[in-house]
């Protein structure tokens, strides 16, 4: 490491005295698979009283959201800070207090886009864990085509009435509210008139239905809108549209691109995560074969590059420059790498790894997982398309 | 800043048609355009200021490696402004003062004289340097010594007894002798061969059994600014290859609205980037950190290896035919990419490196 200021010395050493008193032991695993973090929410069932103490006590110095301003929840870290932060939760082995859709992709959105009393009604809980939010984008007739939402939102005068179907809504069925791309004008081309909207779960005409994947697992859900009433302001005078009615849009295309830097984080092993080369020889208990070990090598290098470019990037956006169009490229190379170190996983654990819950535990149904990662947040082959027109300019 | 500024001197005065007029005058080096990096500062941009350097460290010398990769500028550079220079500020000395000065000045040249066989493995040296009397006698054969052909001296890495040392000779001292090899990318390398070659205590630098604490770092401040060059090389022939794609017109369509050279251009752009973030941390560890940058460089220099390779290979086949004649540039980027991928330890010599740091 390379000499850091006093100043972030100094917090490096605080934070590590706070951790070393607040971290609960049954929290330093290191496994932060999908499951075992708390995703938040009123449904959330707590699996042992360390992760509801660490939730809490995250949530009260703003560690959940390290990032985000201290008004709305967050620690008000700088991105130099943050870095000490995640350091230090990797040093102990420690899993992340909270995580949600919220946080990855909302929070950011309205940072940007959102109206003051917008913030300061829907950040905090996000930060404190106490509402789970979904994402209501993809429908049956628009998935790499997303512009083409259907989803049909008329004007009613003090409120919106939703009618339509969304798909691959993760978690809807757990989640509190869902932000949602709706087709508020239907004359208008169709990427001016979609519009974002903020909606309560717990509605009358809301009804989701869990999709069961190869993998066995239902993450997740088809969710119906069925004469759906959304207050156009809710009863504290909070506007449900996010940004301007029929230029959703924007919000939509801004939000994607942290989803896409998200998944592609997934892929990199960041944060401590043992190199991929060592998890595979302790599977074997002994050494990788030729073929295996040079795929692993070359997946070890991929993961370190990547990871590096993905730090480049956010160091970059939070200088100013907006990541955009590149962050087609980090979910392009994140989610095929990550495919990649699950086929290892797999060729590592042999036929122990082919048994449900066997001797590998959930890696089967992780392998599985992983395929849907280049098709979820924009398929590897939109994301060339975008490179390929936006970033390189080639004709369409 | 020293991007653009590199970018303008070079496109005037080294482009890629530079190279080629060297080639076909049967030429490796540029003696004059050398002087006038030096005068820009390039030749000690890891020189200290007290020796006439710009000390700028290692990241901008990835920056100059890299603007020259684009138009394959053939120059000293690496061998003397990086390796050389590297090695002799392991050494505080009033001789290896007035070394990296004269490197600075652009007035003496360095090439480093490791390989015997054809691949990288410097621990594997073995010609000897017999010790006799108070000094050395060294014999064998060096091959694909870069810029061995003019050198005024050479960094020489022999076996003595048990450990191996650097020795740091003039290129003409008596015993040794020069054959220049007609290398695929038309850059100067050299098969030495030293016949009893006199060395003295006083031309080892370093220790003797000793040569990892200088060389070592030399040789990671060598291969990062390769693999910038090699980002460059990349950069380069990608540059020509999305402009084909934009102008070339067959079935009555750009080529460039075919989506399967879209996705291929979109995919090599996205190497790219993740290359140059390798390459960037590669030049910070070495200026922040120098003694744990190894995994840094290896990636660096791995990961730029596969993208070069990448980018010229794409580069000739989405411009079909014309790709493939000497007329245009594109088979220089080729043939540099592949030189530049074996010197100083190719893909997986790095690879193992990383494998090996990373526990497996």
């Amino acid at each position: 490491m390379a000499q850091e200021t006093e100043e972030l010395a100094g917090f490096r050493a605080e934070l590590r005295d706070w951790l070393e008193e607040n971290c609960p032991a049954e929290m330093r695993d290191g496994s932060s698979p999908e499951d075992h973090t708390c995703w938040g929410g009123r449904n959330w069932v707590f699996e042992s009283d360390a992760q509801k103490a660490w939730l809490e006590r995250c949530a009260a110095k703003g560690y959940t959201v390290p990032t985000w301003p201290k008004e709305y929840g967050g620690a008000g870290l700088s991105r130099a800070e943050e870095k000490v932060f995640l350091s230090e939760l990797a040093r102990i082995d420690a899993r992340l207090p909270l995580q949600s859709f919220g946080i990855w992709m909302l929070g950011p959105a309205l940072l940007h886009f959102g109206t003051p009393e917008q913030k300061a009604h829907y950040l905090p809980p996000i930060a404190r864990g106490e509402v789970r939010w979904c994402q209501g984008y993809s429908e049956p007739g628009a998935g790499s085509d997303l512009a083409s939402v259907q989803t049909k939102c008329e004007d009613k005068g003090d409120h919106y009435l939703i009618n339509g179907q969304k798909i691959w809504t993760s978690y809807a069925d757990k989640a509190d509210m869902i932000f949602a791309l709706v087709r508020s004008d239907r004359e208008a081309k169709k990427h001016l008139g979609i519009t974002f909207l903020l909606i309560d779960m717990r509605n009358e005409g809301v009804s989701t239905r869990p999709i069961k994947l190869i993998s066995g697992v239902s993450p997740f859900c088809e969710t119906f809108f069925d004469n759906v009433v959304v207050p156009k302001v809710n009863d504290e005078g909070i506007s449900a549209v996010v940004g301007t009615v029929n230029r959703g849009w924007d919000v939509a295309k801004y939000l994607l691109t942290h989803e896409r830097s998200m998944i592609s984080a997934m892929g990199t092993g960041l944060g401590g995560a043992r190199p991929l080369g060592a998890v595979l020889k302790d599977d074997l208990e002994g050494d990788l074969d030729t073929s295996l070990r040079a795929a692993a090598m070359k997946a070890e290098i991929d993961s370190l590059a990547i990871g590096l470019t993905l730090e480049r990037y956010k160091d970059m956006a939070n200088s100013g420059q907006g990541v955009g169009d590149a962050s087609a490229m980090l979910k392009y190379v994140g989610t095929e790498l990550n495919k990649d170190r699950h086929e290892l996983m797999m060729s590592a654990g042999g036929s122990d790894a082919l048994e449900w819950g066997g001797a590998f535990g959930d890696r089967p149904a992780d392998w599985l997982r992983t395929k849907a990662n280049s098709i979820e947040g924009g398929t590897t082959e939109v994301m060339l398309g975008i490179v390929s027109r936006r970033v390189l300019g080639l004709p369409g | 800043m020293l991007a653009e500024s590199a970018r303008g001197f070079l496109d005037e005065k080294a482009p890629v048609k530079h190279l080629r007029d060297m080639r076909d005058a049967g030429k490796t080096h540029d003696p004059a355009l050398w002087k006038e990096m030096a005068e820009m500062g390039w030749a000690g941009i890891l020189i200290p200021e007290e020796f006439g350097g710009v000390d700028m460290g290692h990241a901008a010398a990835g920056v100059l490696a890299t603007e020259m990769g684009k138009t394959l500028v053939a120059s000293p550079f690496l061998s003397s402004s990086v390796i050389a220079a590297t090695a002799l500020k392991q050494v505080s000395d009033a001789r290896a003062g007035e070394a990296l000065a004269a490197i600075a000045s652009g007035e003496r040249t360095y090439a480093l004289a490791i390989d015997e066989k054809s691949k990288f493995n410097p621990e594997g040296t073995e010609m000897p340097a017999r010790r006799e009397g108070n000094g050395f006698r060294l014999s064998g054969k060096k091959t694909f010594v870069i810029d061995g052909g003019f050198a005024d001296r050479l960094l020489v890495l022999a076996r003595t007894g048990d450990g191996l040392t650097l020795f740091d000779i003039p290129a003409d001292r008596a015993g040794i002798t020069r054959e220049a090899q007609s290398m695929i990318d038309s850059r100067d390398a050299a098969r030495v061969v030293f016949d009893e070659v006199e060395a003295t205590g006083e031309d080892v630098l370093g220790q003797v059994d000793d040569a990892m604490s200088v060389l070592k770092p030399a040789l990671e401040a060598g291969q990062a600014a390769l693999a910038a060059e090699l980002s460059g090389v990349a950069a380069g022939a990608f540059g020509m290859t999305v402009g084909y794609l934009k102008e070339r017109k067959q079935f009555g369509l750009l080529i460039g609205q075919f989506q399967a050279l879209q996705h291929r251009a979109a995919d090599l752009w996205c190497q790219t980037e993740v290359t140059a973030s390798a390459i960037a941390h590669a030049g910070r560890m070495l200026d922040a950190d120098p003694e744990n940058a190894t995994l840094a460089v290896s990636l660096a220099k791995a990961r730029a290896t596969e993208t070069a390779k990448q980018a010229v290979i794409e580069g000739v086949q989405m411009h079909g035919g014309i790709g493939m004649t000497d007329a245009f540039d594109m088979g220089f980027f080729m043939k540099r990419a592949r030189a530049g991928a074996e010197w100083l330890g190719d893909y997986g010599y790095h690879a193992e490196t990383v494998a090996r740091l990373k526990g497996f």
